[in-house]
């Protein structure tokens, strides 16, 4: 497999406030993220609240300019401007499709602005919300017309016509019911298969990445926790963080949480990130080395695969 | 996928048609704004015929007549005559040709320059913005009436126009159009600036970038539809002071002089008149009243025809 996305020491800072006589506060946003995407791989990006999931996503995507580093795709992609390499798939499906657009026309888009003309991106916008799903007559309707999970089918729809190599899912899940998610879900894994389209996964839903994903990203504040095959991370978690993420998942019948096991407080603030590494004011195994050097991203003891930012890993 | 199916199955057919069909039938199914397009319609013909129908009476609305004044409808007055002893009904009937014009071309220039601007700034943001904002901020700081005296007061003859092309109707007319559209596009410019804003930041405008949309397309495309809305209640609120603007406008003694009436001069001269001749302020004050319900009734349809939310 080839690497099809390759971020090196992505860095991204907005300047916040500041006025004619004060100077802007800033905000890291993200701070020395590197991975790659390899073709046809999932990569989850998991991370609570204000972690910086979607920025990482919309940087990826070229709707945010990155402060310093660089991202870059597999050489097989750049030239073409039909294949847009990336495509986004937004948490929210209602306010993801303009409600003054056609469900044909709002698909096409992609191909619209590649130049494509009228008649064959309509054509292929039915084959494709076929193959998402719904039936060519779609096409004609408005958005207003379909439900949450149909509408997030016509989200990927548009994600999928220009045959990107890469869609970036910002939670596409999260504003489904249960029963809907699991079709959307099946829908994206079915994709996958038929396509050999890699997938940027962010969720805070561990169990949907368990079941989809192939590699995940733990991000907190901003940086990267931990990399690591699904299995690793599942099976033995290195960094106290997503040890903590693990233990919050909710269980039904697999006895209780331990008391005192949640993680306490909340995510500091982006503004002024804690010196060190920035977990410490939360991590139960913080010493004093954690207050003052930022741990670097190193295997795990014994697993070369599983990389974990953290003076104490497992 | 068994769900699937039946959300296929639950959508009922829809037969195919062209976007503008649809609007059209929408439109043609909202049974006041039809008759008021159809009365605006009547209403700019009758306008439109007055000079044949004078002629056809043989009567001059400029003539005065100062002991034929205030007379009732007759045959040859069909609505009376005024303080000066002319016909009402053609001086309606000219005024009409102004007051409608000016109302309508003006608030198209006035609803062009305002989006342009709300449009740019609230879109863009950042600089321009804030540019654009404190410039709108200075022409509403503006006390009104000097302005107007000062706008009024210049002489195109000396701005390189002819003396005989800058006394004409046409070009008298014109400036008055200009001179609102640059008072008055500032209600709009922030309507648009602030729902704009509240656009920008839909998720579907990003996708459209992230596919490779500039700036000027997610105006266009996915913008401007999405908030024409609040601008067609503002254009058609902005109809009926524009025609009132207009008599302001006359009254301070430039523009529309007064030998050539307007449904707005009419108006105001005949408040001095109340009471001894109250239907000279009747018929003016009532053919603005209707004009400026009508457009309201046509741009609520058209509102209503455009929004695919609304039900056919």
């Amino acid at each position: 497999m080839a690497a099809l996305l390759d971020v090196q020491d992505l860095n991204l800072r907005f300047p916040i406030g500041g006025g004619l006589f004060r100077k802007p506060l800033t905000l890291h946003a993200l701070t020395d993220v590197s991975f790659t995407v390899e073709e046809g791989e999932t990569l989850a990006i998991v991370g609570e609240s204000g972690s910086g999931k979607t920025t990482l996503g919309y940087a990826i995507s070229g709707l945010l300019t990155p402060s310093s580093g660089h991202i870059r795709f597999g050489e097989a992609l750049s030239g073409a401007v039909e294949d847009r390499p990336v495509q986004l798939v937004f948490q929210d499906p209602f306010s993801a499709l303009d409600p003054r657009m056609m469900v044909g026309d709002i698909v096409a888009e992609p191909l619209r602005l590649a130049g494509v003309p009228n008649k064959e991106r309509q054509e292929r916008a039915e084959t494709v919300l076929g193959q998402v799903g719904l039936n060519a007559e779609s096409a004609q309707r408005y958005p207003h017309e379909f439900s949450g999970g149909q509408r997030q089918r016509i989200a990927i729809a548009r994600a999928l016509i220009a045959d990107p190599k890469l869609i970036v899912a910002d939670e596409p899940l999260s504003a489904l019911d249960v029963s809907i998610q699991s079709q959307v879900l099946n829908l994206l894994n079915k994709i996958k298969r038929e396509r050999s389209i890699s997938y940027l996964f962010i969720s805070h839903d561990l169990g949907v990445v368990h079941h989809l994903a192939d590699r995940v990203i733990v991000l907190y504040l901003g940086r990267i926790m931990e990399i690591a095959s699904r299995e690793h991370l599942f099976a033995t978690p290195s960094h106290p963080y997503t040890q903590a993420l693990m233990r919050s998942v909710p269980r039904i019948g697999r006895g209780r949480r331990q008391p005192g096991q949640s993680l306490k407080g909340e995510i500091p603030t982006p503004l002024a990130p804690p010196p060190g590494c920035v977990f410490h004011t939360r991590c139960p195994k913080a010493q004093d080395v954690c207050r003052e050097a930022v741990p670097v991203l190193e295997p795990a003891p014994g697993r070369p695969g599983q990389m974990s930012a953290c003076h104490f890993k497992d | 996928m068994s769900m699937n199916q039946a959300e296929i199955a639950g959508l009922p057919s829809a037969p195919r048609q062209t976007i503008w069909q649809l609007r059209r039938r929408r439109f043609l199914k909202n049974k006041p704004a039809v008759i008021a397009l159809g009365f605006l319609v009547v209403l700019a013909v009758l306008c439109g015929v007055a000079y044949p129908l004078g002629q056809f009476l043989g009567v001059d609305p400029a003539t005065t007549n100062l002991l034929y004044r205030f007379q009732p409808p007759s045959t040859e007055h069909w609505l009376g005559t005024d303080e000066l002893g002319r016909d009402v009904l053609l001086r309606l009937m000219y005024g009409g040709q102004v007051s409608l014009a000016v109302g309508i071309l003006g608030t198209l220039l006035t609803a062009i320059i305002g989006i342009t601007v709300g449009l740019w700034a609230g879109f863009v943001g950042g600089r321009i913005d804030a540019f654009l904002m404190r410039a709108t901020d200075c022409v509403i700081a503006l006390p009104m009436t000097p302005v107007l005296i000062v706008l009024g007061a210049v002489d195109l003859g000396k701005l390189g126009l002819a003396p005989a092309m800058a006394n004409s109707p046409l070009v008298i007319f014109l400036r008055i159009v200009i001179i609102i559209a640059l008072v008055d596009w500032t209600t709009i410019a922030r309507l648009t600036r602030a729902e704009t804003i509240a656009v920008r930041q839909k998720e579907y405008v990003k996708a459209a970038q992230v596919s490779g949309a500039r700036r000027f397309y997610n105006m266009m495309v996915h913008v401007l539809p999405n908030i024409t809305t609040p601008i067609t209640v503002a254009m058609t609120l902005s109809v009926g002071r524009i025609i009132l603007f207009e008599s302001t406008l006359s009254f301070l003694g430039f523009g529309i002089v007064p030998p050539t009436p307007t449904w707005g001069n009419m108006l105001t001269n005949a408040q001095q008149l109340i009471i001894s001749a109250p239907a000279l302020a009747v018929y003016p004050g009532l053919l603005i009243f209707l004009t400026v319900m009508s457009v309201n009734f046509v741009g609520d349809g058209i509102r209503i025809a455009f929004d695919p939310r609304s039900k056919s």
